[in-house]
């Protein structure tokens, strides 16, 4: 089991005739990822080099492929566009890869996400992967093992790849891995991925990733305690030793007026009753302990 | 980005925000011309740089005669000013604002901010003018007043008026504030701003709603829309090192400690940070080297770092994933060809092709300390900054 994504996804890359998102559409296909259609505006009719075939807009693709689910490669001054033209096109799962969007063009997307009940997953994100399904994003598709017992949620790229490959090597499998995305808005936050695995009966525990910025850590550690959460959570926090006030690599990874440290964000976790991780290279380990539990 | 509080009230000014009237300095004799030009005084002194606090640290004066402009111009200018925000370090002040004093007889505060939690921008007031924001939420969040701006729409009057009135403005002030707000809004909008802060606002006793105070932070993902923006960066207030590594695309923030690392991916480059005071040392620096980690961006990663005197050891954590650890690895080796690199480098790169890299530095003539795991890498390299290897 998975959530989300799975042998029955049918994709619709935007973008796919970019430098990017003709890539990673190779590199989706390869991986066994059911790629249906692509759009580019004014390059409808054509077909890309893995004779996938490409439409003006989101919602002729969908019509014609029944695609269920978008993945977003298109430049920051065009992406909010592109997230409100999938969310308007029928299908219900939107990955937006893009680093670098405007806040301000976010805000109407998160309304429209609000508005409509379609999930986005990012922006600024790796995207999403269920192992030997569905891999919708750039993610090394081989570090992940399939038909396995635990999800891993992210704010970051590379650092869930370090703890995915530790799950790995440990023989740990994974159900699915989200990267929500690095930005102040993104679609889907923790606490909607911790619900989502709680109903996945495959997902027996979770890797969280966190970073410094914004209180999406506190917001979950809250729901954990109030639900009595029983699927036991892995965290580690990045940041412990970021300067305040300074913008980390990603938009949301700041810590300002004194809030967001990730000091506040680990003892939160903690008394949540979370086995908060100190060392990166700790994370996989200490799931393998909790698991036994 | 940040801009100084004078070119902060010059984008007010052009919104219809009120602001006192004033003119940059970079000298003592502009200083003096900029007071004159005002006509009346007292006039303020202000130092410019991009650090609140500044009044406490003795870098905003007030000066009832042109001979007291003078003085305080003289006394500031080129003064390393220290605040809570500047770090021990302080900062070297090369501009002032000169600006007509007002008569202040009430203080506020106005903000704007990105909501996260609730993905909307947030208009807020309060009454505790002049205090520090984050301390009034801690400590009387009752004195703090809120509005929501909704997506698509704009701060509407109604709004604006609930914040005037629960800042107890009464008479014409209402309009005045109103209108005001309304247009801080609109700077806000028009601008991609990030952050506002107007601290203080004042009602001055000529009953005038003035912003004596202009904190405008812009998104930096929004500023390929405003090159007048833009162009009012000064990079003397931002690390020269830091300004060096955005020419190349890489993401570098400069520290205090003596181990340097280059990581891709932002996440994992704070994780590095971590694990590395973790093990006993301090990181030198944070750098995302991003998704392209070849010979060119290592070489200027390995060049930027070595710019800070204090780094004694180099990290490099690749997780390779597109990027492929064999083509990392040739990049490495050949930007230590190219450069000379005299403190130990120690290598750890997992993921695709690790094998084959580990292969490439094994046959290197070059030194490099091999790490087999991030706990190996973060010991060795806090040992080799100690110089224990």
């Amino acid at each position: 089991m998975s959530i989300l994504v799975n042998n029955d996804t049918r994709l619709v890359v935007q973008g796919i005739t970019g430098k990017e998102g003709a890539f990673h559409t190779a590199q989706m296909v390869e991986y066994g990822t059911k790629v249906v259609a692509g759009v580019t505006p004014g390059k409808g009719g054509q077909k890309d080099a893995n004779d996938i075939p490409i439409f003006n807009t989101v919602a002729e693709a969908v019509k014609e492929t029944n695609a269920n689910t978008s993945i977003i490669f298109v430049p920051p001054p065009f992406a909010g566009d592109a997230c409100l033209e999938a969310i308007d096109s029928g299908v219900s799962l939107v990955i937006c890869i893009t680093e670098g969007i405007p806040a301000k063009d976010m805000v109407p997307v998160k309304d429209a996400l609000n508005r409509t009940g379609v999930r986005m997953i990012g922006p600024n994100c790796p995207g999403i992967i269920t192992p030997g399904e569905a891999k919708i994003g750039i993610m090394p598709g081989f570090i992940h093992k399939p038909k396995g017992n635990v999800g891993v949620i992210s704010r970051s790229g590379t650092l869930t790849y370090e703890a995915v490959h530790q799950l790995t090597v440990r023989g740990i499998g994974q159900t699915t891995c989200i990267g929500i995305g690095g930005d102040p808005i993104i679609g889907t936050t923790f606490l909607d991925l911790l619900k989502l695995f709680g109903d996945d009966p495959a997902t027996e525990g979770l890797v969280m990733i966190g970073e410094i910025g914004g209180s999406a850590e506190e917001e979950a550690a809250q729901w954990i305690v109030e639900n009595n959460y029983d699927k036991p959570v892995v965290a580690f926090i990045a940041g412990q030793t970021a300067p305040p006030g300074r913008r980390m690599g990603h938009a949301g990874a700041i810590i300002s007026g004194g809030k967001g440290t990730a000091a506040d964000k680990m003892a939160a976790l903690e008394k949540a009753g979370i086995h908060v991780c100190k060392s990166p290279a700790d994370i996989g380990a200490t799931m393998e302990k909790a698991l036994k539990l | 980005m940040n801009i100084h509080e004078y070119q902060g009230k010059q984008i007010f000014r052009e919104a219809g925000v009120p602001v006192p009237e004033g003119y940059p300095a970079f000298t003592v004799d502009e200083a003096v011309s900029v007071a004159e030009k005002i006509g009346t005084l007292p006039v303020m002194v202000k130092a410019q740089i991009h650090a609140g606090g500044r009044g406490k640290g003795g870098g905003v004066k007030i000066a009832r005669s042109i001979e007291e402009v003078r003085e305080h111009a003289q006394n500031i200018l080129g003064m390393n000013l220290i605040t809570h925000q500047t770090g021990p370090g302080g900062k070297l002040v090369q501009r002032l604002l000169v600006e007509s004093a007002s008569n202040i007889a009430s203080e506020f505060y106005a903000g704007i901010v990105l909501d996260r939690s609730l993905s909307k921008f947030c208009f807020m007031v309060s009454t505790e003018g002049g205090m520090e924001i984050e301390k009034v939420a801690e400590e009387t969040p009752e004195r703090i007043f809120k509005v929501w701006i909704e997506p698509g729409a704009d701060l509407e009057p109604f709004q604006a008026r609930q914040l005037a009135f629960a800042l107890g403005m009464e008479g014409t002030q209402i309009r005045s504030a109103v209108k005001t707000f309304m247009n801080l809004w609109n700077v806000f909008r028009d601008k991609d701003c990030s952050l506002m802060e107007i601290n203080p606002l004042i009602v001055t006793v000529e009953n005038e709603v003035i912003a004596v105070d202009a904190k405008i932070n812009f998104d930096g993902n929004a500023l390929y829309k405003h090159s007048d923006i833009a162009e009012m960066q000064d990079l003397t207030e931002e690390e020269p090192s830091e300004v060096e590594a955005k020419k190349y695309n890489l993401n570098y923030i400069k520290l205090d400690g003596t181990v340097g690392c280059m990581v891709n991916g932002a996440g994992l480059a704070m994780g590095t940070m971590d694990i590395i005071k973790l093990y006993g040392g301090e990181p030198a620096n944070f750098l995302d080297v991003g998704g392209v980690a070849n010979a060119e961006t290592v070489a200027h990663g390995f060049e930027i770092i070595l710019s800070d005197p204090n780094v004694n050891a180099i990290l490099i954590n690749i997780f390779g994933g597109i990027v492929r650890c064999d083509r990392v690895a040739q990049g490495v080796i050949d930007a230590m060809g190219k450069i000379e690199v005299n403190v130990p480098v120690v290598v750890r790169l997992e993921g695709t092709n690790a094998k084959a890299a580990r292969q490439l530095f094994a046959d290197s003539p070059l030194e490099f300390i091999v790490a087999n795991s991030l706990e190996d890498a973060a010991e060795k390299v806090v040992k080799a900054s100690k110089g224990e290897i």
